[in-house]
Formats: structure tokens, C-alpha cells, sequence
């Protein structure tokens, strides 16, 4: 398991009280930096758009491009997990329309709601004046958002999608790009500070050089170390079960061979059954095994698309999601598995026996199924069918109440905080 | 005739006003905070989140009825949810005590109207108000505002937070001809 982000954050903040206070103590810095930088000077901010000191530019993509570096860099030792860390999901149109609007209210206010804040508690009545605007703003808002609420949730929705997604790059190669963006535009700024603001540049620090050194030499690290593979994020994960009443943490593997993942067909057909969990079932068979028979909700995902998911499933309401990956019988559904959990998904489970042993529970009473077993072949559809139905036999959606099996539970619900906070940052 | 030297700026308490800290040290400082609010919780900084939250709280005070009906605010504060049990209200707070600390020390802590020289107070405080409103409803519809989405979300390389931050500037600068006179 990676070391961070810390495993109390991971879940909801009340079962650790102390998380706030780690949140209160973030903050504390966050505005007191902001202060000392003159963030908390409407007239310093304003001076931004008129190019005679563009502090506002320098202090910002200059606290962008470290942590950027900072982060990918630890994600590519290995002791961060990006998969964790929230990156804000991608609603292109309101969040341009709402950007231009901020825009507007910045060169209007002379703030933004974070510099507002430490404004107004350094006593600065222009700044006491923002921030009661945006608690108008941010109210107002609540009121009328939902006069427009489909396009505000769906409009150019791509959730969690990155730059390096955009432009099919390499992280490290991302990360390099944009440090030198932001040094040309660090440079363009000082000449902008010359020209329009007088500034004598000999005055600045020298040890600005030395800063932008280490930015490019800790982006090519990330380059040449590479991010962690699925294969290498695999070996080292360990995963915590309950076993006979007690919590065990063991390594991927040994959950796998303790079968302490593999549902029975009658758990599925009951956590389906649940209203109050969201299951998904992902069947990784051929598109013709797929066409054949299904189970009723099941989505076809081959392996190689199943990296292509793990964006949504990593999204999803970890407190009531459940992902169930199934095949003919358990070899490509386990391969699968593997993928999704090095992926830091969480709540992902096994059908046991496949859809093989589904049909061999739920498919007694279909006459038109057909048991055709191949000795020795492996995950391969055991049954024959007269047409391909897909999901329409009765096997496929069978009457949670018709059926009373006995199993062993497996599923243990990893209740996670959503990362997001249902609203945002 | 000797010019009589300028009196040195105080803040409350007679603390003599310090200079701010370099663009690139405190661009740098402040990276460092959010990089270590990842690391640790994997979330960054935010400000408008937290302030919905307080407002949330408070109408769930005056009229939980409202709250129930609106969708929006359901899923903040609906029925037994509490609307402050969320990590942007600490960092909100927290910020509020790390600015007013960093202003006290400083010598900053003084009231005081920030302004373009040729603009009155009331015009000052009118124009504050609305850019504060008018901000903060574009910050709620991009889902952050600059600290949560351009700067949290621009350090993990999300698209739309680039996007966004693009046009929080486009709009500004473009603005920002028409207010020289506000600012100047």
C-alpha cells in the first residue's frame, strides 16, 4: 500500500475527529502565505491586469508548478497514489461560462473568495465587502441553479480527465511542458514588470535562476523514473478482509487464494437486489460469449477497455458502489480484478464460477440451455443456446425472492469518504 | 526645503508595516502548502466550497424546509446531513485565522478602504460587493473558484481546471481596459 494519502483521510473525517484539525492547520498556512504574498491588497491585485506587477501570476502558477512537480514526482517514487489524490472532474461548458463570470467579478471585486477572506481579517473594508458579496453570490446560486440543472451536470462532462489525457503524453512529459510554460511566462512577466511598471530587474534574486533549475531537474525525474506501472502498483498492495471476526491485511495475491473475493452467484443476486448499493457488473468475455447470455445489467468490457473505466469507477460513490467482474469461468474475470484494485478501486469482487456457475445455479428451469461442457478448456461458455438472447432468458434477471441459497458472505462494504465533498473546492 | 521623511505605516498595536515576501518565495511557500494538503489528505485548498457550506448551515437553521425542496442544497445539508462536516469548512476557517496571524505580525491589521486613487468609498465598497457576488456565482457554476479548481485542480493537470483558469484571465484582462480609470 502506498504511504499517502494517509488512511484516515481516505475515510469519512467523523470516525478521526484529529482530520479536521489537520484541515484547520492546511488552511492556517494557506492564508497565511496568502497574506504575506499581498494577497490580502485589492490594489496589488488589481495591478495584475494592468501589467505593472504581476504578483498575482507569479504567485500563482509558481505554487502550481510545485506542487505539480512535488506530486508526480512522489507518485513516481511510489509514495503517493494519484489514483486517490482528487483531481476536480472535467465540466467543460460551466466551467467555462462560470470562469468567464469569475473573470468579470475579479477586475469588478479586485478579489477572489480565498483572497477575500484573509482581506477581510486583516480588516480591510474592501475586502469585508467581497466577502459578503460571495456569500450573496454563493447563495444566489443555490437558488437559481436549478432553473438550469441538466446542463449544469451533464454539459461537456468528462469527469476525471487529465491533461496527459488530452495530449496523449507521458506524465513526466506534462509536467515538464507546463514548468516551462510557466518559466517563459515568469520571464514574460519581468519584462512586462520593465516596461509598464519601471521595475529594475538587477534587483531581483538571484536564487530565482537556482528555483527554476530545480523545477526542470525534478520534472525530468518524473520523466525518467516513469509513473508506477499497474504490474508495479499490483505487487505492492496489500488489502485489509475480515477473516473468522478478525481484520488481516495480506497482499493481493493471498486474498485472491484465500478465495476471500469470489462471490457466490446468490450474493450477486442479492447485493443486486439491495437498494441501497449501486452495483456494477463488468463482464470481460467475447462480444459473442457476451451476445449470448448475460446477466440483466451487466456491461460488456473486454480487458483491454477496462483501463478506459477505471476514471468513472474510481469517481463512483465509494459507500455504496460494488464492482463485479465476471467471465466464462474466473481466469479473465481474475486478471481483471487485478487490474481494477492495483488501480486503487475500491469494493471490487469476483463472480465465482463465472457465468458458468451462474447458469449452473439460476439456469435449472431453462429447457433451451444446454449444458456442453469442453473438458480442460478454460474460461469457456459451458452451455449451448438456441439464439443469442443476450439478457432476455430468465436466467439472466431471476426473482431474488424465488431463490433461497446458503453462502458465505464475502462482501465488506470499504466505506470512503467521497473525495470531492459533493460540491467542490 | 527638507522633505520630511515619510512616516513608516503601522498596523494595530503599533506594529510597524513589514514589506510582503517575493512573488516567487511565496508562489514557491505556497505550493508547499498544497502539495502537503495532498500528499497527506488527498485533497488541495479551497475557499467557495467551505463558504457554501456556512451558508448551507445557516439556512438549514432558518428554514430546513427550503433545503429539502432544492436540489442543489440537498445534497449538502439535506435531512440529517450536516452541511459542516466537510473538509473545505477547517481550511476556510483556518485560513481566515492564518491571514488575520500573518497581518497582526506584519503590521497589516488596520482598517482601511484598498483603492484607485480617483474612486470614492462608497464606489469602492459598491463595486467590492458586486464582484464578490458576481464571482462567486461563476465560481459555484465552474464547481471552484480560483483556490479549488485553478489552483488545486491546475496542479494535478485536471483539463477543465486549465480551461477554466484560461478564462477567469481572458475575461479579466478583457475587462480590464474599460476599469482603468477604477483602478488607476
Amino acid at each position: 500500500m502506498n504511504l499517502f494519502p494517509l488512511e484516515p483521510f481516505l475515510r469519512p473525517l467523523s470516525e478521526n475527529p484529529w482530520t479536521y484539525l489537520v484541515f484547520g492547520v492546511i488552511g492556517f498556512f494557506f492564508g497565511f502565505v496568502l497574506e504575506s504574498s499581498g494577497f490580502g491588497n485589492s490594489k496589488k491585485l488589481a495591478a495584475q491586469f494592468y501589467f505593472k506587477e504581476l504578483t498575482v501570476l507569479k504567485v500563482m502558477f509558481g505554487a502550481i508548478v510545485t506542487a505539480m512537480v512535488l506530486i508526480f514526482f512522489s507518485s513516481a517514487i511510489g509514495i503517493l497514489d494519484f489514483n486517490l489524490v482528487y483531481v476536480p472532474e472535467t465540466h467543460l461548458w460551466p466551467g467555462i461560462l462560470g470562469g468567464l463570470i469569475m473573470g468579470v467579478g475579479f477586475i469588478i471585486g479586485g478579489f477572489c473568495p480565498g483572497t477575500s477572506l484573509v482581506s477581510a481579517a486583516t480588516l480591510k473594508i474592501d475586502g469585508i465587502f467581497f466577502a459578503l458579496g460571495v456569500l450573496f453570490g454563493i447563495w444566489s446560486f443555490g437558488e437559481t441553479v436549478d432553473w438550469y440543472w441538466t446542463w449544469w451536470n451533464t454539459s461537456g462532462y468528462y469527469g476525471r480527465l487529465t491533461l496527459m489525457d488530452v495530449f496523449h503524453l507521458p506524465t513526466g512529459v506534462m509536467v515538464l511542458l507546463v514548468v516551462l510554460m510557466a518559466l517563459f511566462m515568469f520571464w514574460g512577466a519581468e519584462q512586462l514588470e520593465r516596461i509598464f511598471g519601471k521595475r529594475d530587474l538587477k534587483k531581483e534574486p538571484k536564487q530565482r535562476i537556482f528555483g527554476a533549475a530545480a523545477l526542470i531537474v525534478i520534472a525530468l525525474a518524473v520523466i525518467v523514473l516513469g509513473e508506477p506501472t499497474t504490474a508495479e502498483k499490483y505487487a505492492r498492495l496489500t488489502l485489509t478482509r475480515t477473516v473468522d471476526g478478525e481484520k488481516v491485511t495480506l497482499p493481493a495475491e493471498e486474498v485472491l487464494v484465500h478465495r476471500l473475493v469470489q462471490i457466490h452467484p446468490a450474493e450477486l443476486l442479492d447485493t443486486l437486489a439491495d437498494p441501497r448499493l449501486s452495483t456494477i457488473m463488468l463482464d470481460v468475455r467475447s462480444e459473442a460469449d457476451y451476445n449470448l447470455f448475460h446477466i440483466r445489467g451487466a456491461r460488456w468490457t473486454p480487458l483491454d477497455q477496462l483501463p478506459d473505466v477505471v476514471p468513472s469507477l474510481l469517481a463512483a460513490d465509494a459507500n455504496r458502489t460494488i464492482v463485479v467482474v465476471m467471465s466464462n469461468d474466473e481466469a479473465a474475470a481474475t486478471d481483471a480484478w487485478r487490474l481494477l484494485v492495483a488501480e486503487s478501486v475500491p469494493n471490487v469482487y469476483i463472480l465465482e464460477g463465472g457465468i458458468n456457475n451462474w447458469i449452473a445455479v439460476f439456469g435449472q428451469g431453462e429447457a433451451d440451455i444446454l449444458p456442453t461442457p469442453v473438458p480442460g478448456a478454460a474460461d469457456r461458455l459451458d452451455y449451448s443456446f438456441p439464439a443469442a438472447l443476450g439478457d432476455r432468458y430468465e436466467a439472466a434477471d431471476p426473482n431474488p425472492h424465488e431463490w433461497e441459497i446458503e453462502y458465505t458472505p464475502r462482501i465488506e462494504l470499504e466505506r470512503r469518504r467521497g473525495p470531492s465533498g459533493g460540491g467542490c473546492g | 526645503m527638507a522633505v520630511a521623511p515619510e512616516k513608516p505605516r503601522k498596523g494595530l498595536f503599533g506594529i510597524r508595516e513589514k514589506p510582503y515576501i517575493h512573488p516567487y518565495l511565496g508562489g514557491a511557500l505556497l505550493g508547499l502548502v498544497l502539495f502537503v494538503a495532498f500528499l497527506l489528505t488527498r485533497n488541495g485548498l479551497g475557499a467557495s466550497g467551505g463558504l457554501n457550506r456556512l451558508i448551507a448551515a445557516g439556512e438549514d437553521l432558518v428554514a430546513p424546509g427550503h433545503i429539502d425542496r432544492t436540489p442543489y442544497l440537498l445534497k449538502l445539508a439535506g435531512g440529517s446531513l450536516n452541511p459542516l462536516d466537510d473538509w473545505s469548512v477547517p481550511v476556510v476557517l483556518g485560513a481566515i485565522v492564518g491571514g488575520f496571524v500573518s497581518g497582526l505580525i506584519n503590521g497589516r491589521l488596520r482598517p482601511e478602504i484598498n483603492k484607485g486613487p480617483r474612486v470614492s468609498n462608497g464606489l469602492r465598497l459598491f463595486m467590492a460587493f458586486a464582484g464578490g457576488a458576481i464571482m462567486a456565482y461563476g465560481a459555484r457554476m465552474a464547481r471552484g473558484c480560483t483556490s479549488g479548481q485553478a489552483l488545486s485542480g491546475g496542479a494535478v493537470l485536471s483539463a477543465g481546471s486549465w480551461a477554466l483558469m484560461m478564462c477567469i484571465f481572458v475575461s479579466a484582462y478583457a475587462l480590464a481596459y474599460f476599469l482603468r480609470k477604477f483602478w488607476n
